[in-house]
């Protein structure tokens, strides 16, 4: 099964680093990471996509939040907000394919955000399905790159990923 | 005040009163100031004798062990050490020199990626990049090493950094929002597991090394049930080896009482222990009948890891055995017992007497002349398991051994480290002739510290335990095992060193070998001669079950069901 987790992180050198080692030591399957800083100051938040049955990603969790400057993980199971940003660059052999690819690009509310004389660059927001079947329906023009960033997660409503502490008081 | 005046205050004020430690380059600001400090230092021979030899300070004392390195070749010669550490929870700060804070990342001399090679095989470790950040770095790594579950953390220091101007504050804060070891089992898991336990028929309690600083609770809550006691290696000690409670060990060289007893438990209360692969055998196999595993960690990812789980329960073996202490009540188990008593008393551990000295009867001689009352520390390999069976430590932190890692070589250093601990105690480090080779340099760390050490080398000619995979799994194909073509007379090895040599052997000489090396004055290396077609038995072959327990050697055949 394919989990979404966040993980509120301190930002200190090598963090990112501790948890790809801990994936590759521990034989998790990491999909996608996505990191970048917060609102507060110090404190990052990384978004993971992790496959794995229920005993794996209870050990994933848990050895997760055994590393000493990781607050917070979280499992996204409850209603959550999933984005992933996606840049392909697509060749454009003439009129008819320009007029072509227009189509999916409205019919999948991308934007083109470089245009060439032989090539367009599209840009998309949306979960890893939409993301997928934008780039599926891109592929008969010919795709030259493409650059996923990986899926960002939030879970709905009020419950956030606040810093409070991760386990139980001593 | 520089760097390294403020790093050796810092350890002061954690109250280090030992190093172990081998100084280089990167790190001489640091012995510079080391020169002044009231802190000893212990100096020895390789940079993983220190680790090893931190690493059993720390069990035999409970305290936090302290090794230093220089930079690269240096911190590089602590890795196994860390790594043994981490597998066996032991509290241990290393502190390592690195090149200049402008050098880094340019390949300088000695230069190693330290704080990236040993991420994995630390439970954390530092790049101290400001000198004002020393005092805060070392009291969050003492505190990091000794709480929760213990584990070696790792301090990296510039050599610039050791050598700056420090403007900064000895008090400091502990700043750690990320972590918070949970201490207190949850009272209502505590309860569900008394209830369980009350309703079992066949209940055993298993406890492994994280339980060693829990014993009086453990033997108080065992006598208190009557529950049957198992330790693992890592466990044994934690609970008394001449109890009548006592089973033994379990798993691949476990007693058939102790295999047996987990194979028809219905209700199995596991203490300080991670079911380790040689305790478990095949997992899908592992204690078929036991409808409720409680399990008692101080790591949240221990429980249900490797076993299910029914009852988890996240605390300190200590405190979780005290609330349970509350609760506990004289079980009826005297069906049970009989059972337990009949595979005990049947199945005995036991060795095949042959003309020959053998590994077995030369520890069994020393556990009797002691009483049990020393502090063990062994190679690995077959006289490790031998020492297991036949050492029956009663004292906690008194049996120390590589248990996850399996580190041959740690013998000879954790005798040093734990004779440095506790110099009063009588430390038998039983050895064996290749595992003993791994590390034999630091004998020149008993002489300039005048460490009464007595080390008993299991000379068999042989990588024993190799030899006997060999043997029964490998069509007698003994592929590169031989050592005894090139072993070294060890007891001229010994007087080379100064250190007093004995040599045994011939059966009829036991007695008086033992004699000899007990009643010296001062560190002694006996070697025991002794048969090298001997197996470690009862044994349950790796990926197997405890149906599959094999007692002694097939040629000698006795195969038993669970
Ligand atoms: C550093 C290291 N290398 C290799 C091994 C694999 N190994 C396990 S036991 C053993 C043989 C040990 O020989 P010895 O110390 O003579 O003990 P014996 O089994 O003969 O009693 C070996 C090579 C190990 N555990 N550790
Ligand atoms: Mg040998």
């Amino acid at each position: 099964m394919r989990h979404v987790i966040s993980v509120l992180v301190q930002d200190h050198p090598r963090v990112l680093n501790r948890i790809t080692s801990l994936f590759a030591r521990r034989g998790f399957n990491l999909e996608s990471l996505a990191v970048g800083t917060t609102h507060v100051p110090g404190l990052s938040r990384i978004s993971l996509v992790v496959s794995g049955d229920d005993h794996t990603l209870e050990q994933v969790e848990k050895q997760l939040n055994r590393l000493i400057e990781v607050l917070k993980v979280t499992d996204h199971s409850e209603p959550h907000v999933e984005r992933e940003l996606c840049l392909v660059k697509v060749h454009v052999a003439g009129v008819e394919e320009r007029l072509a690819i227009k189509d999916i690009q409205e019919a999948f509310r991308a934007r083109v955000v470089d245009v060439a004389q032989k090539s367009l660059i599209l840009e998309l927001t949306g979960d890893s399905g939409k993301v997928g079947s934008f780039i599926e329906a891109l592929r008969p023009f010919g795709i030259l790159e493409v650059m996923r960033t990986g899926a960002v997660a939030m879970s709905r409503g009020e419950r956030t990923l606040k810093v409070r502490e991760k386990r139980e008081a001593v | 005040m520089k760097g390294a005046e403020v790093l050796l205050k810092a350890l002061e004020r954690e109250g280090v009163e030992v190093i172990f430690g081998h100084p280089g380059g990167a790190i001489m600001p640091t012995y510079d100031a080391l020169y002044d400090s009231k802190i000893r230092h212990i100096l020895v021979r390789h940079e993983q004798g220190g680790v090893h030899a931190a690493t059993a300070y720390a069990r035999a004392s409970g305290r936090v062990g302290v090794v230093m390195a220089t930079s690269g070749p240096g911190a590089l010669n602590l890795v196994t050490g860390l790594a043994d550490a981490l597998m066996d929870s032991t509290p241990v700060v290393a502190i390592t020199g690195n090149v200049p804070r402008a050098l880094i990342g340019t390949d300088a001399f000695q230069e190693a990626d330290v704080t990236g090679v040993t991420m994995p095989i630390t439970k954390h470790n530092y790049l101290v990049q400001d000198v004002n950040d020393l005092p805060r770095v070392v009291r969050e790594a003492f505190h990091i090493a000794a709480t929760g579950r213990p584990g070696p953390v790792l301090i990296d220091i510039p050599k610039d950094v050791q050598l700056s101007e420090f403007t900064g504050s000895f008090e400091v804060e502990l700043d750690l929002p990320g972590y918070k070891p949970t201490l207190k089992g949850h009272p209502k898991q505590i309860e569900r597991a008394l209830d369980a336990l009350e309703k079992a028929e066949r209940p055993i309690l298993m406890v492994g090394g994280g339980a060693q600083h829990a014993h009086g609770e453990l033997l108080a809550f065992a006598e208190r049930t009557g529950l049957p006691v198992i330790t693992t290696l890592m466990g044994l000690g934690a609970f008394p080896g001449n109890h009548p409670l006592w089973l033994g060990m379990p798993g691949m060289h476990g007693t058939v009482a102790a295999n047996r007893a987990i194979h028809h438990a219905d209700v199995i209360l596991a203490i300080g222990l991670r079911f380790d692969d040689r305790v478990t055998g095949k997992v899908s196999r592992f204690a078929p009948h036991a409808h409720t595993i409680i399990h008692v960690d101080i790591d949240p990812a221990e429980i249900g890891k490797v076993v299910r789980t029914h009852i988890p329960i996240v605390g300190d073996a200590r405190q979780v055995l005290r609330e349970m202490l509350k609760g506990a009540k004289p079980l009826r188990l005297a069906t049970w017992w009989r059972e337990l008593e009949e595979w005990r008393t049947r199945y005995p551990l036991r060795w095949k007497p042959r003309p020959h000295l053998q590994s077995q009867e030369v520890i069994r001689a020393f556990a009797e002349a002691t009483g049990g009352h020393a502090i063990v520390t062994t190679g690995v390999g077959q006289h490790q398991m031998f020492a297991a069976q036949f050492f029956p430590v009663t004292r906690p932190r008194s049996f120390l051994t590589s248990g996850g890692l399996g580190t041959m070589g740690v013998g000879l250093p954790f005798a040093i480290g734990a004779k440095v601990a506790r110099p009063e105690e009588l430390v038998i480090d039983f050895d064996g002739d290749g595992s003993f080779q791994m590390t034999l340099q630091e004998l020149a760390t008993l002489v300039k510290y005048k460490l009464d050490v007595k080390v008993v080398v299991l000379n068999n000619g042989y990588l024993g335990m190799v030899r006997q995979w060999q043997d029964l799994f490998h069509a007698k194909r003994y592929s590169e095992v031989y050592l005894a073509d090139s072993n070294p007379d060890f007891a001229r090895l010994a007087e080379a060193y100064g250190i007093r040599g004995v040599k045994v052997e011939r059966k009829e000489d036991l007695m008086k070998g033992v004699e000899a090396v007990l009643s010296a004055d001062g560190p002694v290396v006996a070697e025991f001669k002794v048969y090298h077609e001997e197996g470690v038995f009862p044994m349950i072959p790796a990926g197997g079950a405890a149906e599959d327990m094999i007692i002694e050697h097939p040629a000698e055949k006795e195969e038993v069901e669970a």
